[in-house]
């Protein structure tokens, strides 16, 4: 309530009147058709499903909503539609780091703020890092090293798989910085394969201990499904992408017992995360996945932001986004000076409650982890 | 000289294209400028695809290769120029730069030697064979640019700012839709005096009877690989544009999907027509513009309407309107 | 160890290779019959994985879905055909190319429409699950073998169809000569209409097939598509024979590709370096496979009579 006073008491001195009238206006950009729509419809329903649950402090807010169909020159060309035409004051939703790249450096350049609600690639982080770029979910590398770290105390000789691009190079990057074992072998498979029977004979033959495999959206389902047909044994663990909620129902038992990382799971226990849950399925009828809640609370953020300060005024708005002083469904969460997360990455174990597959908590892999990046980024 | 109607259409269109940025500055919807430089881009892409395909008869599914180099040169020169490192080719090296006649230049070179190496052996082969030739080129290409780390793989490469024409501040749309409108123009009269020229009749000739150019001593494999290659060239130009454009290259410009679009945009607008790739272009831009504003299910409604234009619209638009071509 | 792995990589290539004869056997017979190319082949495979993961999710039967998978497959390919399909066997390539490219995105758009943004959940049939032992020590995945099987089965059941039935006879008149076979008195349109159907089953028995293994969503059928015209380009085009021939190769050069360039690089460089530049020429190798035959042999290896 002292905050809101003095937001108001400021607001006057500025000539300006009460902060919270000042319309908010929200372009949200995401993929809604072919095949990764899943992950763009999961964000879009989070983040809508935050500006309802704020009720009036979000009347202000309008989001416009555009699908790039998981195109970067799509994605680039809506960004330029949104800010030219529709002169929307913060950009989001984007899920794909080859989408993010194309778009975050010329929307940010052109005084925007862009909000990431999933896409965390390391030179955004790093030297392309930027005042007005935030990362509400994660540096890419986070749930690597998460599990690089579970590994290392739990398995002496690990085979580790990714697709042959950046993200994938990136993962198996951020996996060793943490896992100091033996490695039994490292394997890059086709972006977008969809039969992996000559990597599981691999893996079969190499004697590992253990298997991390980072394969996002359909590979890793095709992958889990094979693997588990396939009578290998070695226990696979991975990041949390792999065996969300939006893919487990595809992957079927094969996934049971299946250590992965993220930074938030269903049973996380806090009260923001409680109502997020429950709202999301009342709302949308389907468990929310991990996609949902960084989107949640990205929505959540910009109603605190727009509630502190007005977005017209950049200086105070990037300050008010800053502080994140919002409930996240994540129980703790702060911006580094790169304006990426600082957050509790979790290991999740994949379970089964009655008939549906979902993710249990089982350990704390980092408490209050950064990135790696943050020391290469200009911002104080 | 009499004025064809084919004529006026070509002249209303291209007055049509360079007013809409003018119109959209006027109604106060600055966005329509970077669709209508959209619109440009494309159409010289599809324009290059023109000499091949409408005039040469050689259905070319591989034409995002090209405009996919062309698209490569003008981020890896701009990064270069920017980073201040130059490119290392093993015996010699040359600085980046971020001069747009520059990038073009090379572009076209690039585009050109590509054309070359790839129009050589699929040359050899004829109809369904070189469609599928041409195809698996360019998907090469296309495995080649995401798993080849050093320009970003998979995520691109952005040209943070555009790059510079002299005189010309690119920055600002309408001034960078007025570069582009002009080379489109170039490339359209590049195409003409092609059309019109011995060499374009010994092409079209060749479509329509093969034996019977080979029986006057033309080699239709050596006029069909120039013409690919010149049609290579000016889709690579399209690509260096298309990058600064977006600020951005991806390997999505070499996907098969956008070699597909590139054959859309000449049906669309008509076969073998001068101005076809043109009004294609104008036309998908719009389709696509409108459509993914009003339904996120554009694609179905996409796909009708392309189908529509196929079982229905025989000519495209401008054989809509201008009746039966009076070339070949 | 080696050996057995090297016999499991083997039988992975056919297996991959089997699986897209069924693809390509459909798309160069569509070609060899009524000339027509048909992008939207990949769209007919993915219909007949939806339709059996929703069936079998109803139903709880692998083998309904299967039935269902080749039903909706084959009625999506007629009605594909009576629609659209059938005004365009006189037009050039080029129309075909673009009408098919439109099907794509109707196809894809409109099973997104009906079954949502999620992939769907397939799993094999118990009674093909586990494993069976291989010479040298390893095991393989029983599903894998019979899906080479049940390939090796249509591959013959075709030969016979072809060689030895009326409508077979009917078949190879059309790929001869097209106008001869409606003097002879034979209902083309029918024909043709039954032809396509037959294709598009056994896209859809693909796509099932596969389903088990993989994801079943959304644009699952493009990649294996052009895998597919590579396989009948490779064989060439109408070339059933062709078709089994190139599909074999393609699968065996890919997987080994995958599995032994690595490896070799490795000799060379350290591991990571070797997993991705080998990775890399990997997923090039096919295509260069391809250019490298055409270069030599402009109309593929078994050049189907000129239709």
């Amino acid at each position: 309530m002292k905050r809101l006073i003095a937001a108001s008491l400021a607001a006057l001195a500025l000539g300006v009147s009460a902060v919270s009238a000042e319309p908010v206006k929200v372009g949200l950009i995401t993929t809604l058709s072919g095949g990764g729509a899943g992950l763009g419809v999961d964000a879009r329903d989070g983040l809508m499903l935050a500006l309802k649950n704020a009720g009036d402090a979000a009347k202000d807010i309008t989001v416009v909503t555009e699908d790039d169909g998981q195109k970067p020159e799509l994605a680039v060309q809506i960004a330029d539609k949104m800010i030219q035409s529709d002169q929307v004051d913060i950009l989001t939703g984007i899920i794909w780091s080859n989408l993010a790249m194309a778009v975050v450096p010329s929307a940010v350049a052109q005084g925007k703020f862009y909000l990431s609600v999933n896409a965390g690639p390391s030179p955004l982080a790093g030297p392309q890092c930027n005042e007005n770029y935030f990362n509400v979910a994660y540096q890419n590398d986070n749930f690597h090293e998460a599990m690089g770290q579970y590994a290392n105390e739990t398995y002496k000789n690990t085979i580790i798989m990714a697709p042959n691009y950046p993200a994938g190079t990136d993962s198996l990057t951020g996996f060793k910085r943490y896992y100091k074992n033996t490695l039994a072998g490292e394997i890059y498979t086709q972006v977008g394969q969809t039969d992996y029977a000559a990597e599981i004979a691999q893996i079969r033959a190499s004697g590992a201990d253990s298997l991390f495999i980072f394969l996002p959206g359909g590979m890793g389902i095709a992958f889990m499904k094979q693997y588990a047909q396939s009578g290998v044994d070695i226990p696979v663990i991975g990041p949390g992408f792999s065996f969300s909620q939006d893919v487990l129902p595809a992957i079927g038992d094969g996934a049971i017992g299946v250590k992965n990382s993220a930074s938030w799971a269903k049973d996380l226990d806090n009260a923001a995360s409680k109502k997020f849950v429950e709202t999301f399925q009342a709302e949308y009828g389907r468990l929310p996945s991990i996609y949902a809640a960084q989107a949640y609370d990205t929505g959540s953020l910009i109603v605190s932001a727009a509630n502190k300060a007005s977005v017209k005024d950049a200086a105070a708005f990037r300050a008010a986004l800053k502080a994140a002083d919002f409930e996240s469904v994540r129980g703790k969460f702060s911006f580094n000076t790169n304006n990426h997360p600082i957050q509790d990455i979790y290991v999740r174990e994949v379970v089964k409650e009655g008939d549906v597959l979902t993710n249990k908590i089982i350990a704390t892999a980092f408490t209050d982890h950064g990135d790696a990046y943050a020391e290469q980024c200009s911002l104080k | 000289m009499t004025i064809s109607r084919e004529t006026i259409i070509n002249i209303v269109l291209a007055l049509l294209l360079l007013a809409i940025p003018y119109a959209a500055i006027q109604f106060g919807n600055p966005f329509y400028v970077t669709l209508a430089t959209r619109m440009a881009i494309l159409g010289l892409a599809a324009v290059g695809l023109n000499i091949a395909l409408g005039f040469g008869g050689l259905v070319s599914f591989g034409h995002a290769a090209f405009f996919g180099i062309g698209g490569y040169v003008a981020g890896i020169l701009a990064s270069h120029s920017l980073s201040g490192a130059p490119l290392n080719f093993g015996v010699f090296s040359v600085p980046g730069t971020n001069q747009m006649p520059v990038i073009w230049l090379v572009a076209l070179v690039a585009g050109g030697l590509l054309a070359a190496a790839i129009g050589a052996i699929s040359l050899r082969t004829s109809g369904v064979y070189f469609i599928m030739i041409t195809l698996a080129f360019a998907q090469m290409t296309y495995y080649f640019a995401i798993s080849w780390p050093a320009y970003g793989g998979e995520d691109g490469l952005s040209i943070l700012v555009r790059n510079q024409f002299p005189g010309v501040n690119t920055m600002v749309p309408l001034n960078y839709f007025l570069v582009c409108y002009g080379v489109l123009m170039v490339g359209l009269l590049v195409s003409a005096l092609i059309r019109d020229s011995r060499f374009g009749a010994a092409l079209q000739a060749a479509r329509q009877n093969e034996v019977r150019v080979a029986s006057v001593g033309i080699t239709p494999f050596r006029i069909r690989l120039v013409a690919f290659v010149i049609s290579g060239m000016i889709t690579a130009l399209a690509g260096a544009l298309y990058a600064d454009l977006n600020r951005f290259v991806s390997p999505s410009m070499l996907s098969w999907h956008m070699s597909g679009e590139f054959i859309v945009l000449i049906i669309l607008g008509g076969v073998g027509r001068l101005y076809g790739p043109v009004a294609g272009a104008m036309l998908f831009v719009m389709f696509e513009f409108l459509l993914g504003g009003m339904t996120e299910r554009w694609q179905f409604f996409l796909g009708l309407i392309l189908l529509g234009v196929v079982l229905f619209a025989r000519g495209g638009l401008i054989g809509l309107i201008a009746g039966k071509p009076r070339h070949g | 160890m080696q050996i057995a792995l090297f016999i499991e990589q083997i039988l992975n290539g056919l297996q991959l290779g089997v699986m897209l004869f069924l693809m390509a056997a459909g798309l160069t017979l569509i070609f060899g019959v009524m000339g027509l190319i048909n992008l939207a082949h990949g769209s007919l495979y993915m219909v007949g994985a939806f339709a059996c993961a929703a069936v079998a999710a109803a139903t709880g039967s692998f083998w309904l879905g299967l039935a269902a998978s080749l039903a909706a497959a084959a009625a999506a390919g007629a009605i594909m055909e009576v629609l659209v399909i059938r005004r365009l066997y006189d037009r050039d390539h080029l129309d075909q190319v673009l009408a098919t490219f439109a099907l794509i995105l109707v196809f894809s758009e409109a099973t997104r429409w009906l079954f949502g943004s999620f992939p769907l959940y397939l799993d094999i049939p118990p009674l093909l699950q586990g494993t069976v032992p291989l010479p040298g020590g390893s095991r393989y995945q029983l599903y894998r073998l019979a899906i080479i099987g049940v390939g090796i089965a249509v591959a013959v059941g075709m030969y016979l169809l072809i060689t030895k039935t009326r409508l077979g006879m009917r078949i190879r008149a059309g790929q001869s000569d097209r106008d001869m076979i409606g003097a002879l008195g034979v209902d083309i349109r029918l024909l043709y209409t039954v032809v396509f159907a037959f294709g598009a089953a056994l896209a859809g028995f693909a796509g099932a097939l596969v389903g088990a293994l993989q994801s079943v969503q959304v644009g699952m059928g493009e990649p294996v598509l052009i895998l597919a015209f590579v396989v009948i380009v490779i064989g060439g085009i109408g070339s059933i024979k062709g078709a089994l021939v190139g599909a074999i190769l393609v699968g065996v050069t890919d997987t080994l590709g995958r599995f032994l360039l690595p490896q070799l690089f490795g000799l060379m460089m350290p591991p990571s370096q070797a997993g991705l530049v080998g990775g890399a020429l990997a997923s090039m190798l096919i295509y260069i496979v391809m250019a490298v035959i055409l270069a030599v042999r402009p109309q593929g290896l078994f050049p189907a009579m000129k239709g």
